[in-house]
C-alpha cells in the first residue's frame, strides 16, 4: 500500500486559520507521518535524549562511588540497584539500539533505491511502542519499581514497559530488514547492497533472533512476579534474569550497524571503491553471530584449570560465542582501513567519529575476551561496566558519524566541520575516561553495581572520579552535537546534493531527500552506482 | 545517473512472504528461548524419590500434578491438521480455486479455536494455580504465550479468509505467508509439546 502525504501547512493556509494552525498541523504530521525519514529522525532524536540521560546517570554513579563509605546523594542509598538497572537499560535499549534503528529507518530506503520503507506503519507502531515503553519504564523506576524495587506493581509496570520496548524495537527492525530484502532498486543484488544497508540487514536479523528470547524471559519474570514469586526471587531476581540482554555479547548485536557506518564512510573518505567488499560482507555476518551467544543467556568463561577435556569444553563455547564476533568486527575494521590505504584519505568529522567509534567498540569487545578468562577473576567486577561503556559510547560516536554524514539528506544541511572536528577528540577522551578506569578498578576487584562497602589497594576515588568525568564529557559531546544540528537546521547553509562525493544511491537524490525519495531511478550495475556516473577524475585510482 | 530508467516506483518483491518469514523466525526463537529456560530450571531443580520409590527424579513437576496427555496430543494433531489445511489453501490459490481456498482458510480458523479449547481443557484438568509454585508459573507463562501466538495465527487466517471471499483470486502471496506462519508455529508447538507435555 502506498501513502501519499501532502504538505502539512497547505490545508491550514487554505482555510485561512490562525497562525497556530500550521504549527499544530506540523506537529500532528510528525506524529502521524508515514515518511520513513521522519520516523527515523524521531528515533534518532529520542535516542540522543536517552544518551543524555544515561551519561548523567553514569556521572552520578561514578561520582557516588568516589567514596565507598558514605552517600553524597541520599536517594541512591535506597535506590542504587534501580539506578544501576536503569543505567544498563538506557545504555543499551534506550540509546544504542534505537540510535541505529532510527538511522537505518531514515537512510536504508534511500540507499537501496526505494521510495519508501517497507511496512512503514509497522515501523511507526514500533516507534510509538518504544516511546510509550520508555515513558512507562521511567515512571516505574521513579516510583520505586524496576529490578530490586519494593513496589510490586511498579516492578510489574517495569516489565510491561520492557516488553513494549522490545516489541517496538522488533517491529521497527522487521521493517528495515524487509526493505533491504524486498525493495532494492532494479539490478541491485544483495551482494551489491551498500555496506550500511547490509549491516542493517544482518544486524537486524540478529536482533530479530535474539530479542524475542529476551521477551520470553520478560514474560516468565512478569508471570512469576505477579503470581507467587516462587521461581525468580521476586523483584531482586529480575535484574539477574534480564542481565544478559543489556550485557555482552548481546550488545555486539546492536553495534553491528556502527561498523556499517564506518564501512560506508571509509571508501568515501578515501575516494576509492571499497576493496575486498566480500570480506567486509562476511565480516558483518561473522560479527552478527553474537546473537547466538546472547540467546544462551550465560557467560562463556574460559577455564584453564582441570583436565584437558574440561579445558576443551570451555574453550569451544568461548571461541564460538565470544571470540568469533570479535573476529568479524576486526575484519570489517581491517577492510575499512584497507580502503584508506588504497586511496587518499580526507579526514572529515564524520569519518573521524566513525573510525574512532568503531575502534572504541573493538576495544570493548577485546576487553570482553579478557573478562571471559576465569583466571582474571573479573566476573562480578566493574570491568564489565567498562566493556559495556566502551561498546555503547563507541556506538554513539559512530551514530553521530552517521548523523553528520547523512544530515544533508535528512535535514538538508551540512554540519560545520570546524565545530564538529573538536568534538571527535572530546568524545574520544570521554569514552576512554568513562570506560578504561573501570578496567583498572575491575582488576582491583571493585564490585559491579555496588555504590558502597568496597575497598581495594590503589585509588578507588581516582578511578571513579575519572569515570564520572568521562560521562560528563560524553554528555557535553551529545549536547554539542544536538546544538550544532539545531543551529544548522535553523540558520545553516543548504547542503548540496552530494557534498561528500558519495558512492551510493542516496547521493543521487536532492538534499534534503524529497517525500518519495526518487523521481527516477537508474538500474544499478555495481556496488557504487553513483560513482559509476561520475567523471573518472572524481575517483582516486589506487 | 548514467542509465535511463522509467520513473516507476520499485514494486517490493514478495514483501508479505518475506516479512512473515522474518517474523516467524522471531516467533521460533521466542518459544526456543522459553523452552531453554524451562529446561534450565528443570535441570537445576532438586531431586526426590519417585512416587513408586524406585528411582530418584527431579523435583520439578509437583507430585500431585498430572498432565492430561489426551488434550495435549489433540493439540498436536490439530496443529498437523492446520498445516494440511493451510497447504490446501496454497494449492487452491495456485489453481485459482477461490471456493476451496476460502474453505481451507476458514477451517484453519476453526482449528485455531479447537486448539485454544484444548489448552483450556488442559488447564481445567490440571487444576493448578499460577501462584502455586515455580513449575506452575512457568507452565502458564509458556502455554499462555503459545495461546497468544495461536490467536495471532487465527487473526491471519481470518484476514486471509476475508481477502479470499472478497475475490482476490490472484493474491496467492498472503495464503503462502499464512501457511508459512502456521508451519513455523506448528514446529514450535511440537517442540513445546515434547518438552512440556511429554518430558514434563
Amino acid at each position: 500500500m502506498t501513502t501519499i502525504e501532502t504538505h502539512a501547512g497547505a490545508s491550514a493556509h487554505g482555510r485561512g486559520d490562525s497562525a497556530r494552525r500550521p504549527f499544530l498541523a506540523s506537529v500532528a504530521q510528525w506524529i502521524t507521518s508515514s515518511d520513513h525519514k521522519k520516523i527515523g529522525r524521531i528515533f534518532i532524536a529520542l535516542s540522543l535524549v536517552a544518551a543524555i540521560i544515561t551519561s548523567v546517570e553514569g556521572a552520578l554513579l561514578g561520582f557516588e562511588r568516589i567514596s565507598a563509605s558514605s552517600y553524597a546523594l541520599s536517594f541512591l542509598s535506597s535506590h542504587g540497584a534501580q539506578m544501576f538497572a536503569d543505567f544498563h537499560y538506557v545504555l543499551v535499549l534506550g540509546t544504542l539500539a534505537p540510535l541505529f534503528i532510527g538511522l537505518a529507518i531514515a537512510v536504508v530506503p534511500l540507499q537501496v533505491g526505494s521510495r519508501t520503507l517497507s511496512l512503514t506503519r509497522v515501523a511507526q507502531l514500533g516507534l510509538w511502542l518504544w516511546i510509550f515503553g520508555n515513558v512507562l519504564e521511567t515512571v516505574a523506576v521513579l516510583s520505586n519499581g524496576g529490578p530490586g524495587g519494593s513496589r510490586n506493581s511498579m516492578v510489574e509496570l517495569y516489565l510491561l514497559a520492557l516488553g513494549m520496548i522490545i516489541v517496538g524495537l522488533l517491529a521497527a527492525t522487521v521493517s528495515v530488514v524487509a526493505t533491504v530484502l524486498t525493495s532494492r532498486a532494479p539490478g541491485m543484488s544483495l551482494e551489491n547492497a551498500p555496506l550500511f544497508s547490509w549491516s542493517a540487514l544482518v544486524g537486524g536479523i540478529a536482533s530479530i533472533l535474539s530479542l524475542p528470547v529476551l521477551l520470553g524471559t520478560v514474560v516468565y519474570a512478569y508471570v512469576d512476579l505477579a503470581h507467587g514469586q516462587k521461581a525468580f526471587n521476586g523483584s531482586k531476581g529480575v535484574s539477574a534474569l534480564l542481565h544478559w540482554g543489556f550485557a555482552q555479547p548481546q550488545t555486539f548485536v546492536f553495534v553491528v550497524m556502527a561498523f556499517g557506518v564506518l564501512a560506508e564512510l571509509a571508501p568515501v573518505a578515501a575516494g576509492v571503491r571499497q576493496p575486498m567488499r566480500g570480506a567486509s560482507l562476511t565480516g558483518f555476518a561473522v560479527l552478527s553471530t553474537a546473537f547466538l551467544a546472547g540467546v544462551t543467556q550465560s557467560d562463556h568463561i574460559i577455564d584453564w584449570s582441570g583436565t584437558f577435556g574440561h579445558k576443551v569444553k570451555t574453550i569451544i563455547p568461548f571461541l564460538l560465542f565470544n571470540a568469533l564476533p570479535v573476529l568479524g568486527a576486526v575484519i570489517v575494521l581491517g577492510v575499512a582501513l584497507l580502503a584508506l590505504k588504497n586511496g587518499k584519505a580526507r579526514v572529515t568529522s564524520a569519518f573521524a567519529f566513525a573510525l574512532l567509534g568503531a575502534g572504541m567498540a573493538v576495544l570493548g569487545m577485546l576487553g570482553h575476551l579478557i573478562y571471559s578468562i576465569s583466571s582474571t577473576s573479573l566476573v562480578g567486577t566493574v570491568f564489565e561496566e567498562g566493556v559495556t561503556t566502551f561498546i555503547v559510547y563507541g556506538g554513539v560516536m559512530a551514530g553521530i558519524a552517521g548523523i553528520i554524514y547523512w544530515a544533508p539528506k535528512l535535514w538538508g544541511r551540512t554540519l560545520p566541520e570546524k565545530s564538529a572536528l573538536p568534538l571527535v577528540a572530546l568524545a574520544l577522551v570521554g569514552t576512554v575516561l568513562a570506560s578504561l578506569p573501570n578496567f583498572v578498578a575491575g582488576f582491583a576487584n571493585q564490585p559491579a553495581d555496588q555504590l558502597g562497602d568496597f575497598t581495594y589497594k590503589g585509588s578507588p576515588a581516582l578511578w571513579n572520579s575519572l569515570t564520572a568525568i568521562g560521562h560528563v564529557l560524553m554528555l557535553v559531546v551529545v549536547l554539542a552535537v544536538i546544538a550544532l544540528l539545531i543551529t544548522s537546521v535553523v540558520s545553516g547553509e543548504a547542503a548540496s546534493d552530494d557534498p561528500w562525493n558519495g558512492q551510493t544511491l542516496e547521493w543521487a537524490t536532492p538534499s534534503p531527500a524529497p517525500a518519495n525519495n526518487f523521481a527516477a531511478l537508474a538500474s544499478v550495475a555495481s556496488a557504487e552506482p553513483v560513482l559509476d556516473a561520475k567523471p573518472a577524475s572524481k575517483e582516486v585510482t589506487a | 545517473m548514467t542509465a535511463a530508467m522509467p520513473s516507476q516506483a520499485v514494486t517490493p518483491r514478495r514483501q508479505l512472504l518475506v516479512t512473515t518469514g522474518v517474523v516467524s523466525a522471531g516467533v521460533a526463537t521466542l518459544i526456543a528461548g522459553m523452552l531453554s529456560m524451562w529446561l534450565k530450571f528443570r535441570a537445576s531443580a532438586a531431586t526426590r524419590a519417585s512416587s513408586d520409590g524406585l528411582k530418584v527424579i527431579k523435583d520439578w513437576l509437583p507430585a500431585n500434578v498430572k498432565v492430561p496427555e489426551v488434550a495435549a496430543n489433540t493439540m498436536l494433531f490439530a496443529f498437523v491438521l492446520i498445516c494440511v489445511m493451510a497447504q490446501w489453501a496454497v494449492y487452491a490459490a495456485k489453481r485459482r480455486d477461490g471456493q476451496h481456498r476460502s474453505l481451507a482458510l476458514g477451517i484453519c480458523f476453526a482449528i485455531g479455536i479447537a486448539i485454544i479449547n484444548a489448552q483450556v481443557a488442559v488447564y481445567a484438568q490440571m487444576k493448578i494455580g499460577v501462584a502455586d509454585g515455580a513449575y506452575q508459573a512457568m507452565f502458564y507463562a509458556i502455554t499462555g504465550t503459545m495461546i497468544l501466538l495461536v490467536a495471532a495465527g487465527m487473526a491471519f487466517s481470518f484476514v486471509a479468509f476475508f481477502r479470499s471471499i472478497g475475490g482476490r483470486a490472484a493474491d496467492s502471496q498472503v495464503v503462502s505467508a499464512h501457511a508459512l506462519y502456521w508451519y513455523v508455529l506448528s514446529a514450535a508447538f511440537a517442540a513445546m509439546w515434547f518438552v512440556v507435555y511429554v518430558q514434563k
